[in-house]
């Protein structure tokens, strides 16, 4: 009863989400208003997949990023080499990066702590260097040019900025709420007990290195909806998706956001490129100034900004109960 | 991809001493950086993920104080101490403040360090390419080793870094400071409950640490082009030495290193464009197989 009571609760949420979007372009007619949701979207889905592995699995990983791009580029490159549709070229880079997941993922999650961390990023310079070399598939460093074809499927046409809009939006808010509905489930509650004491779980059964992985592979296979959305939005696929400053990013989300409410790393994603795009404008040392916001959180705040409202709150509640 | 040429290197024994002596150097500047990185971990358990910047210090410092004294030696030392400095300073001020919290926590601040001095050094120096040329001392001509050439600086370069690498080892084998250091490396609950000043300890690990990463700046100075964000790459090679060796072991960083210098030397003849992806290559593959690095201690006794 309670998960069912749960399950409408975060529907309910997802419902007031969309509606929020759905009204917003009517409030504010600016394309940037639309690019910037797009681009939340993409990167809300993006950090709140990488926060599977580290606030729900207490996996740090630096490498990501490599199945954002490898989203990226499987989908642009079926876009550009095989007749298929959009949702086909879709469900095939979430199903490469599913298996991609899984192959990098079954070795890396044997690894503790911060040797999980080099692995990953390990494994993601190599990919990187893969589509850094392998020029005639992906372009090299120049990245997929020509532009990713976006032929109309059922009466949905991408090409139009607006539609993508609305397309964008749905992606972001469904993948989260997908997200969300996993992380509930029993796997969800197993994969933080696995965090707090793997010892523990392996104690009462519990195949410690199937559920880190089957969390691995999830958290690809989301990243790589991210990795879509991004190449859909710029229509292209560039080197920099596989990068690490793409995991750094990430990671740096999920921080500002916080860890441990779910939304959290898309509040965060929403800050950072908010940060980034006012500081681009304002001054030429971009470093300089977000350096010293990063400063700011992290020995200010000490913690993501929804942990710190979250502590806010819980702590007024206490006052207000003992009065 | 030309792995032919690879081949037709390793047939011909002035190939082989051209790139060895390529691979000895990289190998050696790494080392500095990998064993000031790995001491930090060894002791503090801190990934000091500013290391690079320490590096990047280290060349740019090196330069101005070469064009003032017009004495290498003089520039090589100023780094170290001024690097040494810095580190100092940043343990105190900012690494301190998150020990105790989350590894994500210390990568940010580092991240942050790293942001900020890198748009500091183009401030102070500049964003363009600068380099120092060759000191005056060192322009003779090379050594003719089997056909293969090896320029002079080389041959000083290699000896200056073993000779820290065999200081470093007598320090930290011999003198009480090292016993210090290993003992708090090895359990820092106990090591304070002896009444010694871990604090104290950390601080002087890091400074060490920076001394170390200036020195390899001021020495890499007259043979690398600098510019602000040099650190990164060898930020990430001296995690792959530090890794490959076993984090937190200085012999291991130093096989690590050279490995990786010859890696680099000889791949850049086969692959040219792969060479990154050769080095995390032999990273994955040592991980896979030994998953703490080659001389690292088992992370669960």
């Amino acid at each position: 009863m309670r998960r069912l009571n749960s399950l409408r609760h975060d529907v309910g949420w997802a419902l007031v989400a969309l509606l929020f979007l759905s009204v917003l372009p009517l409030l504010i007619q600016s394309r940037v208003t639309l690019d910037f949701v797009i681009r939340l979207a993409a990167f809300g889905i993006f950090a709140s997949s990488l926060n599977i592995l580290v606030g729900y699995g207490g996996m740090v990983s630096f490498g990501h990023a490599m199945f954002f791009g490898s989203g990226a580029y499987v989908f642009g490159l079926l876009m550009q080499k095989t007749p298929v549709s959009i949702p086909v070229a879709i469900l095939g880079a979430i199903a490469f990066s599913g298996v991609l997941g899984l192959l990098i993922g079954a070795i890396c999650v044997r690894l503790k702590e911060i040797y999980f961390s080099f692995l990953t990023l390990a494994f993601q310079m190599l990919i990187h260097s893969v589509i850094l070399t392998w020029t005639s598939l992906t372009g090299g460093d120049q990245g997929l040019m020509g532009g990713i074809p976006r032929p109309p499927f059922l009466g949905i046409n991408l090409s139009d900025h607006t539609t993508l809009y609305w397309f964008s939006c749905v992606l972001g808010v469904l993948c989260l709420l997908l997200m969300r509905i996993i992380l509930q489930s029993p796997f969800g509650a197993t994969l933080r007990m696995v965090r707090d004491s793997a010892e523990r779980a392996a104690f009462l059964g519990i195949d410690v290195w199937r559920i880190k992985l089957y969390a691995f592979v999830l958290a690809s296979c989301m990243a790589s909806v991210g990795g879509v959305v991004m190449a859909l939005f710029v229509s292209g696929a560039f080197p920099d998706f596989g990068y690490w400053t793409m995991s750094g990013d990430a990671i740096f989300m999920i921080m500002m956001g916080g860890l441990h409410v779910f939304i959290g790393p898309v509040v965060g994603a929403g800050l950072l490129l908010l940060f980034n795009d006012i500081i681009t404008r304002t001054t030429e040392y971009h470093g300089l100034a977000l350096g010293l916001v990063v400063l700011l959180f992290a020995l200010g705040f000490k913690r993501g900004i929804t942990d710190f409202s979250l502590e806010l709150l819980q702590k007024i509640n206490q006052k207000g109960g003992k009065v | 991809m030309n792995p032919q040429a690879l081949f037709e290197c390793f047939s011909s024994a002035s190939c082989i001493v051209t790139q060895m002596g390529t691979g000895l150097i990289v190998g050696s500047l790494l080392f500095l950086v990998a064993a000031g990185l790995t001491l930090i971990f060894g002791v503090l358990g801190v990934v000091n993920f500013a290391h690079g910047t320490f590096y990047m210090l280290g060349a740019y410092l090196a330069l101005t104080a070469y064009r003032l004294t017009g004495n290498f030696a003089m520039a090589v030392l100023a780094s170290g101490i001024g690097v040494g400095l810095f580190g100092l300073l940043f343990e105190r001020f900012l690494m301190r403040r998150v020990y105790k919290a989350d590894v994500l926590m210390q990568l940010l601040v580092c991240y942050a360090v790293v942001l900020i001095m890198d748009d500091v050094v183009k401030i102070v120096w500049g964003a363009e390419f600068l380099s120092m040329g060759m000191p005056e001392t060192f322009q003779a001509p090379p050594f003719f080793i089997a056909g293969g050439v090896v320029p002079v600086f080389y041959v000083y370069l290699i000896a200056a870094a073993m000779s820290i690498a065999l200081a470093l080892w007598g320090i930290l084998t011999f003198s009480r400071t090292g016993k210090i250091i290993r003992a708090a490396a090895q359990n820092p609950t106990m090591t304070s409950a002896l009444g010694i000043n871990t604090s104290f300890i950390y601080a002087a690990v890091f400074a060490f640490g920076g001394v170390l990463a200036g020195l390899a700046g001021g020495l890499a100075a007259p043979v690398r082009s600098m510019s602000p964000g040099m650190g990164f790459s060898i930020l990430i090679e001296s995690f792959i030495v530090t890794v490959i060796g076993g984090m937190g072991s200085v012999s291991g960083a130093l096989v690590g290193a050279l490995l990786i210098g010859l890696i680099r030397s000889f791949g850049t003849i086969g692959f040219p464009l792969f060479v990154e992806g050769l080095m995390f290559l032999a990273m994955v593959l040592i991980l896979i197989l030994r998953p703490n690095g080659l001389l690292g201690k088992d992370s669960r006794t």
